[in-house]
């Protein structure tokens, strides 16, 4: 297929191995974070760790949105998922994530009116099909996702539509990541950025990074010779020295952005600190529904009662999504922790690192 | 969180499946044909080799690109014959109507469930009918039986798998999956995807005259290829590695993957088949194969290989290695 195959030349992959292998020749372990969860993806779906040497440590970063929802938000889904007359649409990822006694999955089972959906769009639709139903859509995600929800809002309220609700847990992908170099619990050598935010948020966003805290930056793609060419792109500026914001991904990143969805995003949301799974509650790195649009936010137009919070024993998933654990360090991993039947959400979405261990890799 | 309740992914043809039906279903039934889980269960009657086999059809939408769930019903239950090596001789039917579906509709599903037995030479010798309230059922459900023969000398079965056994595809892989999704979700593509719904008897018929070195037929549908290969492997003292290089997606299938998110090894198929034979008959078959409809595409995937025992690799296009799982969770309910 064009623009993939290009992307996934057996030659060119090899050709960039071996420049990574000279740059990383005779130095001390490098360790470089991968952000997002879908470049994890494709380090393990293309098994480009059997490309690179064994001193170039890749650790998968907390940029997997369903990942980093805390419990009390799926508890709270739940809850709403239980009351008559509502309607709880959702991503297919978030569906399986188990809350403290129950998931959406097994709410549905139960008798619960709860869809997935592929667009905060298609929720709408159905609320304008239900007007006898309260939908609420479940507003996860990070920048990627956040302009298509408020699109969603903007909309509602341009329709007059009063049954479309969002529980909104947007969050923002860099005040996490300067919570990872600023906390000093890992030695990251190097941020490859995750592409999809950039596109909206532009590379110029992570300058902070590397001016601040002196930590080289690439945003990159998603195929193969994406991440192996940003991972070369990192290790030249360890080798050279520079610290610096570079752009792999300019097929699809702007150093600014994408204004319009920027914009969009001002207009509905408001900054807010934000809880995440395993990081606890980080200043300025969520977004929540702004006052102009407040009769749209689930939380504040409809309460309800959430079961008291229970965290599994064993379950290491808040480390694995700070990098200072694998999914092989915890106990549960394949054991009692499957895909079938998940203890933490990690396991769960297609983009969780566990999940993805799982799934790709055969290290027990 | 142990499942207490049947949920949609229990029917998704992965893991969840694989388990409800090794844990409530095989102790409860336990006889050594049924142990086999075989896609068609193989015995012998007064002299006579037979296979016998029995699917339910509850796909939605029941028109599809490619077919609908009349065909599907006939030519499913053909290939779970097929994979047995035996040829489809006489079929039961039962129709689940939902109150309120439309006559015509119903006319349709049963012409074509006609044409193809038909197309086949197999015979409907018994059926049944029953109707539920409206909300009970989704307009039809058909379940079908298939009877058949196995002639002498054939002997498709997974304790005949070796180490170094070649892995065979007949064609594209994951066309039923996606034609059935795109029209469920009302996608569009530049070109439409036709599911592969075929009988594969012609071509398995083929295949076991032009050689004794076929080990093991099985048809990669719910679940897809990967699904597949792990049942085979499971708990044995082999494990398959597969070239993704060599593995045959078309374009279409691969761009609708993308944009969805999924991974063709996963996707169902309904006319495909996955052989495993001795080597040093790869040519003889690879050639009946491709002189069959049905197998123009034919083309070797991967092997059998003493390590990983139990598993199946996967060497990448780009060069490295990945293990290739069960299929977890539901990805597309009610595909067949």
């Amino acid at each position: 297929m064009r623009f993939i195959d290009e992307f996934r030349d057996s030659s060119l992959a090899g050709a960039l191995a071996r420049r990574i292998a000279r740059l990383a020749e005779g130095s001390p372990e490098i360790t470089l974070m991968e952000v997002c969860g879908t470049h994890t993806v494709t380090v393990f779906k293309h098994g480009i760790k059997d490309l690179i040497p064994d001193n170039v440590k890749l650790l998968a970063g907390p940029g997997c949105p369903v990942c980093v929802t805390p419990t009390h938000y799926i508890d709270k889904a739940i809850a709403y998922a239980r009351l008559e007359g509502v309607i709880v649409a959702t991503f297919g990822d978030l569906f399986r994530v188990p809350g403290s006694s129950s998931s959406l999955e097994e709410e549905r089972a139960k008798g619960g009116d709860v869809r997935i959906v592929y667009s905060p769009l298609d929720a709408l639709r159905l609320a304008q099909q239900s007007r006898d139903k309260m939908v609420i859509f479940l507003g996860v995600g990070f920048e990627t996702t956040a302009p298509l929800v408020a699109v969603s809002i903007m909309e509602a309220k341009r329709r007059g539509i009063r049954n479309y609700y969002v529980l909104c847990a947007h969050k923002v992908m860099p005040p996490p990541m300067e919570a990872l170099v600023s906390d000093g619990e890992l030695r990251i050598d190097g941020f490859l950025c995750p592409g999809h935010v950039s596109t909206i948020i532009g590379w110029g966003a992570y300058r902070f990074l590397s001016q601040k805290y002196h930590i080289p930056c690439v945003v990159a793609g998603f195929e193969p010779l994406d991440v192996l060419e940003g991972i070369w792109m990192l290790l030249r500026q360890i080798r050279n020295g520079t610290v610096q914001v570079d752009n792999q991904y300019r097929r699809a990143v702007r150093e600014e952005g994408n204004p319009k969805a920027l914009s969009l995003m001002r207009d509905v949301f408001e900054m807010a600190d934000s809880e995440w799974r395993g990081m606890g509650v980080i200043p300025g790195s969520g977004l929540t529904i702004s006052d102009k649009y407040r009769d749209y936010d689930a939380e504040t137009s409809m309460e309800v009662a959430v079961e008291p919070l229970y965290s599994p024993p064993g379950c290491i998933c808040g480390s694995v999504l700070r990098g200072v654990k694998s999914p092989l360090n915890c106990p549960l991993f394949r054991k009692v922790c499957t895909p079938e039947s998940p203890v933490g959400a990690c396991m769960v979405s297609s983009e969780g690192t566990c999940s993805i261990y799982y799934k790709y890799s055969d290290q027990i | 969180m142990k499942a207490e309740r049947i949920l949609l992914a229990h029917g998704s043809g992965g893991s969840l499946s694989y388990n409800l039906i090794r844990e409530l279903f095989l102790p409860r039934f336990y006889n050594p044909i049924l142990a086999t889980l075989a896609d068609a269960a193989v015995f012998s009657r007064q002299g006579m080799r037979l296979a016998i086999t029995t699917d339910s059809y509850v796909v939605d939408p029941i028109f599809f690109p490619g077919g609908d769930i009349g065909s599907l019903a006939i030519y499913g239950t053909i290939n779970d014959l097929a994979m047995g090596g035996a040829e489809p001789l006489y079929f039961s039917i039962g129709f689940i109507l939902e109150e309120g579906f439309f006559l015509e509709e119903l006319k349709v599903v049963v012409n074509s469930v006609r044409e193809a037995a038909q197309q086949c030479g197999v015979e409907i010798i018994t059926g049944d009918t029953k109707v539920v309230p409206r909300g009970k059922g989704d307009k039809v459900f058909i379940n079908t039986t298939g009877l058949g023969a196995v002639r002498e000398g054939v002997e498709l079965s997974v304790e005949r798998v070796c180490v170094r056994d070649k892995i065979i595809i007949n064609g594209f892989i994951g066309e039923h999956g996606i034609a059935v999704m795109s029209q469920r979700e009302g996608l569009e593509f530049d070109t439409i995807i036709k599911s592969d719904a075929a009988s594969l008897w012609g071509l398995v018929s083929q295949m076991l005259e032009a050689s004794q070195g076929l080990h093991l037929l099985r048809d990669p549908t719910r679940g897809g290829v990967a699904t597949v290969l792990n049942e085979v492997v499971g708990g044995r003292d082999f494990g398959i590695r597969l070239e993704e290089i060599s593995l045959p997606i078309g374009e279409g299938v691969l761009a609708a993957c993308e944009l969805l998110g999924l991974d063709p090894l996963y996707v169902a198929n309904e006319g495909k088949l996955i052989a495993f034979c001795q080597p040093d008959e790869v040519d003889p078959i690879l050639a009946a194969m491709r002189r069959h409809l049905y197998g123009r595409e034919a083309r070797v995937i991967g092997e059998v290989v003493a390590n990983p025992a139990g598993k199946v690799i996967m060497k990448t296009r780009v060069g490295g290695t990945r293990l290739l799982d069960m299929l977890t969770g539901e990805q597309l309910p009610r595909i067949c």
